[in-house]
């Protein structure tokens, strides 16, 4: 299915209300109207702030031992501050890398799970370099 | 006293791109058209190069090449739900805020509200989006735009921040701004202003009143009120219930013949659905009227109107056109004289209200409302609302007023179709086309 149109999270609130509403009876509540539920929507759980939230796409096994593999999304909430151990996506080189932040004794990494990939040091502006905090990862089981 | 904010993102369209590639930091991007025919957002390395705005892109293609400039076509997927997260944001800070364009909004700020609040709101639209804007504060949309323009001017120094007060600061900056960089101010205005012996913005300042009025109305007189504090222009807010929009005139001298209605009509549609746009609203109601004199006494009178509710929210000047022409031949009869004709676009709806005829959330997109952004922006770039560069004629021929051409010059557009070979990815609308980290 195309979505070819602007979708902003924030106005797509596509929340069902509960078919049940226990109709207005003179002077008596109905209990039930205690327990209106709606239904689930799942943006709510996973994304906390429409507007700085994006979705990209796991392509490669750098973060395997992290339980991130290939065709997995990642929620990234760029409001979030990175802190240590907390799993980023990065610019290197001109492309997007999703690892692990880290801070060792003053300095700052990158730092892959998966030991054939090289902890990358990182110098010079953080801010330049990291482009968000990953809130979630949406795997398929299978 | 009452301030006003212009945020402005820079360099809109290439920002977008840029926040999802990171292989075009520190490069020259360039964004086209849609038909990729002119070069309408340029990166800072592009504009260092010398490229300039509107340049069609075949002009171009020596210096594109030499020097790697990446090109891209226009994605307005990308840039209106950039646009939105943007907007939204501001939404939180203020609680009045006027969307002026898809990347520009003017902010009602509050007494405490000052240079240390803008630069965190700039540094928060940066974090949480990638989009860099420059925030100008001042007492009036004038002044702001101003401020505006000086905080881009000079980023380096003011940080993309800055606020003129009044005072001797506030006119050295104005002697150095000419006056055709005023809002509202083309090259005609600007031109008629140094017949006058009006040069710089400071000049324009100190006007006399009358004499501003004399020579350019009261629009004029309004906009150098504005320079000097006072606020005439409101911003425009558009409560979301809000009925319609109207566009309407009265002919100078009485019309008979469909045709010229139909060529009147088709300039009131594209007025009415531009301020529609430009709102994020669409319309669901279309109403076509048509008056003849009522003081011509012993002239036959008919003031009939007609109007349809639509089945789909429309936008679109094209489709609009298309159904306003329809109701007008409608309601047309031979043999009257007529004074007026008008239209209004009604029941209008945002983009949350939009029925949801739509698969998985999806909004049905309505064909043909890239052109009008386009032209929207072209429109507001280089002409002003009485002399747009762009009008739209009724058979969707469009006349486009060329660099030094007559306004009667008529360039025929062939045909909209859309190219867009270079056209980024939907990354924050579409799952397949995501952007991929490794």
């Amino acid at each position: 299915m195309e979505v070819d149109s602007p979708v902003p999270f924030a106005k797509r609130k596509s929340l069902k209300l509960p078919l049940f509403s226990a109709k207005v009876q003179a002077g008596f509540p109905s209990p039930a109207d205690d327990h209106l539920e709606r239904s689930i929507d799942l943006n709510e759980e996973l994304v906390r702030n429409p507007a700085s939230t994006f979705f990209v796409r796991v392509k490669g096994d750098s973060m395997r031992d992290a339980g991130i593999h290939t065709g997995d999304i990642l929620v990234v909430d760029r409001s979030l501050t990175p802190s240590d151990r907390r799993i980023v996506v990065a610019m290197i080189d001109g492309e997007f890398t999703v690892k692990r932040f880290r801070t060792l004794e003053g300095k700052v990494f990158l730092e892959a799970a998966n030991e054939r990939f090289p902890r990358i040091e990182l110098s010079g502006d953080q801010e330049l370099v990291i482009w968000g905090v990953v809130a979630f990862v949406i795997h398929q089981a299978r | 006293m009452s301030r006003l904010a212009l945020v402005d993102c820079n360099n809109f369209f290439c920002s977008c791109e840029r926040v999802f590639d990171p292989s075009l930091i520190g490069v020259p991007v360039v964004v086209l058209s849609n038909n990729d025919g002119c070069i309408i957002s340029r990166s800072e390395e592009a504009k260092a190069l010398g490229i300039p705005m509107g340049a069609p892109w075949h002009e171009q293609k020596e210096v594109i090449r030499k020097h790697g400039v990446r090109v891209f076509s226009s994605n307005y997927t990308l840039y209106g739900d950039m646009s939105a997260r943007v907007m939204s944001i501001l939404r939180d800070e203020v609680g009045v805020m006027e969307v002026y364009s898809i990347d520009e909004a003017f902010l009602e700020l509050e007494e405490d509200f000052g240079l240390e609040e803008a630069r965190k709101l700039r540094s928060k639209v940066l974090r949480w989006t990638g989009i860099p804007v420059c925030i100008g504060i001042g007492e009036t949309k004038m002044l702001a735009k101003l401020a505006n323009r000086h905080a881009k001017k000079n980023r380096e120094r003011t940080g993309g921040v800055f606020e003129i007060r009044k005072g001797e600061g506030a006119e050295k900056l104005m002697a150095e701004v000419g006056c055709e960089a005023l809002w509202g101010v083309g090259k005609n205005l600007a031109r008629r202003l140094a017949g006058l012996g009006i040069n710089t913005a400071l000049d324009f300042k100190r006007a006399e009143p009358r004499q501003i009025r004399k020579s350019l109305g009261v629009v004029g007189e309004r906009m150098l009120r504005e320079m000097n504090g006072t606020r005439c222009l409101e911003l425009e807010e558009m409560p979301p219930d809000r009925k319609g929009v109207m566009a309407s005139r009265s002919f100078g001298a009485p019309v008979e013949a469909l045709e010229e209605l139909e060529e009147a009509l088709a300039n009131h549609v594209a007025r009415a659905s531009e301020k529609v746009r430009r709102f994020g609203l669409w319309a669901t109601r279309v109403d076509v009227f048509l008056q003849t004199n009522r003081f011509r006494k012993g002239e036959p009178q008919y003031c009939p109107g007609a109007g349809v509710d639509l089945d789909e929210p429309v936008q679109a000047t094209a489709n609009l056109m298309g159904i306003a022409g329809k109701l007008l031949q409608r309601i047309y009869r031979v043999g009257y004289r007529y004074k007026k004709v008008g239209v209004m676009l009604g029941g209008l709806v945002n983009e949350s209200c939009l029925q949801p005829a739509l698969e998985f959330g999806g909004i049905r997109k309505e064909p043909r409302v890239d052109i009008d952004r386009i032209v929207d922006r072209i429109n507001r770039r280089l002409g002003d609302r009485k002399n747009p560069v762009i009008t739209r004629g009724s058979m969707g021929v469009s006349k486009i007023k060329m660099k030094g051409e007559g306004s009667g010059e008529a360039v025929k557009a062939r045909g909209w179709r859309m190219k867009s070979g270079m056209r980024s990815r939907a990354y924050t609308t579409n799952w397949s086309q995501l952007a991929q980290a490794g």
